[in-house]
């Protein structure tokens, strides 16, 4: 008989007696589900542009439209001694938007999929991989009003701009594994997602987004350093404000937080996954 | 209750090596742990444990099957509802893990459990197929390849390039049942056969089946009627709440089945 294609065409056998590593195995098997994540994302890019004449350009114009209230507030209200202050701002602001976003998104996506986990066989890490790849896409056209700000707050773009993918794809390994690990515990008590959600808006006022890190008082700023949020932020913000790099320490910190987080939250995920199909 | 057991123990475990085995059930037992009264919060939870007050009722969906079927056989399982057909399908289609015992499945497996899986109704029926598609665990050029194909067998037409709300349940259906057996595969799972599409339709979806099973496809079918079952099966599973109340030719199986008076 002819085996279907793309499949190996020796029998494959699925033993439950002889399972690989579950981190391993859900690796293995979510690249030989890789088209599905694609068609995953393209659905949800598809269905959030294709019937709203708005479409990409509420994408282009709600971090502009946030940067206009939060830069009156801030400019007016309380003044902080930084320069250029819009675009340190919108910089902050559409980093923490994908982050929060992004690392909610995946344990939505991931409870979406449920009633259909439990129908078919699916390697459950598709949805969260899905979730951070369109959220990637919408990172990625916001970063169009965040350049054009930092233009016509005249700044010069230069070679530094290269550092921005860096600080995206930490950004996102950060979310997923954070998302992974909400995942894992939402996979028994849903309410979790609640509870993120006040989290991570305290987690935003703790980190230097609206203001400078230099209003902490100097004793205390070490404590910045514990926010690993904070390194991977400055990884991004630091090329587009300052025109430079950030330092190889802050660069240090947010590889090892994002890879290190992301690393821990497949394994316990990975682990963990197959119960959702008794979650009915 | 006399209990008809073809095989026994050692039996089967010398058919987990036989190579056209394409699937083993080996002492498979699926245990749902449900708590007396659902907890669904993690606040309910915490509260609950520190007071000592969570009972949870263990429920056995399985207990200790063993099933064998072997490529080109059709096995149908029959029973109540809430005696775990469900739940066996689940294990065979790897969804769910056994509590206890041993799974082994050999070969592809399409799952024709819930026709048109993750179908989404603002796409069109083309992005459908591919959404579809993928979920089965197919590559986009493995679709490619089998697209013309599928949007034929489905009888869409020019229909295919339009949003999926606007068809009605039996195209949606048809092309459900288009892509998940557009592929051939070593083992079919099959959730009540054929609530599907017209009449005529119906007749076409039995023809592909039967076509599958020519070449040697193994075809699992829970299904509640009778008829279906001892026409199109060469044996058959009776599950009663969780164990094997009986197994043997499906003519047998059914006619006993058939017999065992209602009770509640």
């Amino acid at each position: 008989m002819k085996a279907v294609a793309g499949h190996s065409s020796a029998l494959s056998v699925y033993d439950t007696a002889n399972l690989p590593p579950p981190s391993w195995e859900e690796l293995v098997q979510l690249w030989r589900y890789r088209d599905l994540v694609a068609q995953l994302i393209s659905r949800d890019l598809k269905t959030r542009y294709k019937r709203s004449i708005l479409g990409v350009t509420w994408t282009l114009l709600n971090p502009l439209g946030m940067l206009a209230v939060l830069s009156l507030v801030f400019s007016n209200l309380f003044r902080f001694d930084l320069p250029n202050y819009p675009v340190y701002l919108l910089a902050g602001i559409v980093f923490w938007t994908f982050f929060a976003q992004t690392s909610t998104a995946v344990t939505n996506h991931l409870l979406w999929g449920g009633t259909l986990l439990t129908r078919i066989y699916v390697p459950r890490s598709v949805f969260a991989l899905s979730a951070t790849g369109t959220g990637l896409i919408n990172f990625a056209i916001s970063l169009i009003p965040l350049l054009a700000i930092a233009v016509l707050e005249g700044s010069r773009p230069d070679f530094s701009v290269l550092w921005l993918p860096l600080g995206m794809l930490f950004a996102a390994a950060f979310a997923l594994g954070i998302g992974l690990l909400l995942s894992s515990v939402a996979l028994e008590f849903p309410d979790v997602i609640d509870m993120y959600q006040i989290a991570i808006s305290a987690w935003y006022f703790l980190t230097p987004i609206l203001y400078p890190q230099q209003i902490f008082p100097e004793s205390y700023r070490w404590a910045l350093n514990l926010n690993p949020a904070y390194h991977i932020l400055e990884v991004f913000r630091h090329p587009i404000y300052w025109g430079s790099a950030a330092g190889p320490l802050t660069i240090l910190a947010a590889s090892v937080s994002a890879v290190g987080t992301l690393v821990i939250g497949w394994i316990v995920f990975a682990t963990r996954a197959h119960q959702i199909a008794y979650r009915v | 209750m006399r209990r008809a057991r073809t095989k026994s123990p050692t039996g089967s475990r010398n058919l987990s090596l036989a190579s056209d085995a394409r699937i083993v059930l080996q002492d498979v037992s699926v245990r749902y742990s449900v708590p007396h009264e659902r907890i669904a919060s993690f606040k309910e939870y915490a509260i609950r444990r520190l007071q000592r007050r969570i009972v949870f009722e263990d429920f056995w969906a399985l207990k200790g099957i063993n099933l064998t079927v072997a490529a080109g056989e059709s096995v149908g399982v029959v029973g109540r509802n809430g005696a775990g057909k469900s739940t066996l399908l689940r294990v065979v289609a790897r969804v769910l893990r056994p509590t206890a015992g041993r799974v082994i499945v050999r070969g592809n497996v399409a799952p024709l459990l819930e026709v048109g899986a993750g179908f989404h109704h603002e796409l069109t029926g083309r992005e459908n197929v591919f959404l579809n598609g993928t979920l089965l665990g197919h590559t986009r050029s493995d679709i490619e390849e089998r697209f013309a194909e599928i949007v034929a067998f489905a009888e869409l037409g020019d229909f295919i390039d339009s949003p999926l709300r606007t068809y009605s349940s039996g195209m949606a259906a048809r092309l459900g049942f288009a892509v998940a057996t557009a592929w051939e595969a070593e083992l079919l799972l099959v959730d009540e056969l054929l609530a599907v599409g017209d009449e005529a339709f119906q007749e076409k979806c039995l023809d592909r089946i039967d076509a599958l099973r020519r070449r040697k496809v193994a075809l699992l079918l829970v299904s509640h009627d009778l008829a279906v079952v001892s026409r199109t099966c060469d044996r058959a599973v009776w599950l009663d709440r969780g164990t094997v109340g009986a197994v043997g030719a499906a003519a047998e199986v059914v006619a006993r089945y058939r017999l065992m008076p209602v009770t509640t």
